[in-house]
């Protein structure tokens, strides 16, 4: 077995620097890797170009690397629900790129998968094609996308074993998967680090191969961000 | 979703309100579809569809198969929708990432997908991410879901609050589609659209066809005698 288990967290970022290009997992505030954005606050690496689906909210998530300026442009699809966010990007200090959300995805999973550029039908006919080569299809208008080039993708899983295996659950899921060996190293947290050999190899959602480094995480919040319920009858 | 759900029987001279729209584009929902449901009032349409036949609500973050919102107490935070609320799922339900997801939705997997709009034009383009210089949050999933599916229905109100038209002869905002709009269901009116324009299919109870023509910019296609919406 080739082990991919790190000490922590610190382990887990050697070789973060400023200027660098990161893939972050998560959708809204769900399925984040909250402690490797801890640890980019913390180390104060600067000049970021973050590509996530979202933002994060003022107080949590990318929110925080946001707060700190240490992030110079977001490659994201939606971006509300956080202030900072829309007043760093009206003024002109944070530099925004919003793509739309299967793109993004595709984008990652080209990279993952090998393939340099792709086309899709999203965002033909709108500012989102302009400057990109379109070719008709069967009839369709499609746009060329390339895949990302990313340094570091910063992943959160439910599970993982030390060879790297990762089970993800519920929507947590998200981009995390596409993200696995999207750029030069993964860098996987999970809520429960096992000793391979313990998960199902037919219930692995990745395989170790797309990762880099694992490392049990630790104080999860997993904040909710529309708590949302019913009356019991 | 599934829960204090009000019927409207018997509505009388009035435009639709959100849930009443919703009400109405359920019926749109048919037996073995799967659909996709977009922010705010598409959501709702969840609460309206028959209970006698089968249907699959697909979010884009990751699951088929949605349920009801949880009981107080039993949220998860792993388990939420597109709005990032917390849900359910029901038996057969079922999670992926986010890239298969949009292959549901690129591959036309999906049946019917519901989304709300600022503008809709006569030809089918649609605008609904972005007003340049005042709200900039982002397409999200909807460029996706529009360039792809063959059977959208649009959920708007028919005017802004100033009363001005959002059915338009063009687009004014930047646009998340083009020509894609099939269908709308607005606080007035469902139309099609079609290659000459919007087609008024059903009024609003108690709305006239005068009034509707009032609050559309584009070109309305009134042909026949104009039935009022059946709830």
């Amino acid at each position: 077995m080739i082990t991919k288990k790190v000490a922590g967290v610190q382990e887990a970022l050697n070789g973060v620097g400023n200027g660098m290009t990161l893939m972050l997992g998560g959708f809204g505030l769900s399925g984040i890797p909250e402690n490797a954005i801890a640890e980019l606050v913390r180390r104060n690496v600067n000049k970021l170009t973050c590509i996530s689906n979202n933002a994060g909210v003022d107080d949590f998530g990318l929110g925080l690397l946001l707060q700190k300026h240490q992030i110079k442009k977001m490659i994201s699809s939606y971006v509300g629900e956080n202030a900072e966010f829309e007043r760093q990007m009206l003024s002109g200090e944070l530099e925004v790129e919003l793509i739309p959300q299967g793109t993004l995805a595709e984008r990652c999973r080209a990279a993952q998968a090998g393939f340099p550029a792709f086309y899709t039908p999203a965002g033909y006919g709108t500012e989102v094609a302009e400057g990109k080569e379109s070719r008709e299809f069967n009839g369709k208008m499609h746009i060329l996308e390339c895949a990302f080039e990313a340094d570091f993708a910063f992943v959160k899983a439910w599970k993982g074993d030390e060879a790297g295996n990762l089970i993800f659950k519920g929507t947590a899921r998200n981009f995390n998967p596409n993200m696995c060996g999207a750029a030069r190293i993964t860098v996987v947290e999970v809520e429960e680090l096992v000793p391979a050999g313990t998960l199902d190899p037919n219930q692995v959602h990745i395989p170790g191969i797309f990762v880099q480094r694992i490392f049990q995480g630790d104080k999860y919040e997993k904040r909710i961000e529309q708590l949302t319920v019913r009356k019991r009858e | 979703m599934w829960e204090e759900i009000p019927i409207f029987v018997g509505i009388k001279n009035m435009a639709l309100d959100k849930t009443q729209i919703a009400q109405r584009i359920a019926k749109e929902v048919q037996d073995g579809y799967y659909v996709n449901l977009g922010i705010g009032i598409p959501t709702l349409v969840a609460n309206y569809v028959r209970e006698d036949i089968e249907v699959e609500f697909q979010s884009e973050n990751g699951v088929l198969g949605m349920g009801p919102f949880p009981f107080e107490g039993e949220e998860d935070a792993d388990i939420i929708n597109a709005g990032k609320q917390t849900i359910t799922t029901l038996p057969g339900a079922s999670f992926f990432d986010s890239a298969t997801s949009f292959g549901m939705i690129r591959g036309k997997h999906v049946d019917l997908t519901i989304l709300g709009a600022m503008e809709v034009a006569e030809n089918g383009d649609i605008a609904n991410w972005k007003i340049p210089g005042k709200m900039v949050k982002g397409m999200g999933g909807a460029m996706d879901l529009v360039a792809s599916a063959e059977n959208i229905i649009v959920a708007m109100m028919h005017t802004n609050r100033a009363g001005a038209s959002k059915l338009l002869k063009k687009c004014s905002l930047p646009l998340t589609g083009v020509g894609c709009v099939k269908k709308i269901v607005s606080n007035l009116a469902v139309l099609e659209v079609t290659p000459q324009g919007f087609k008024l299919l059903e009024r609003a109870p108690g709305v006239s066809v005068e009034e509707i023509d009032n609050a559309t910019e584009g070109t309305l296609i009134v042909e026949g005698e104009i039935p009022e919406m059946q709830f």
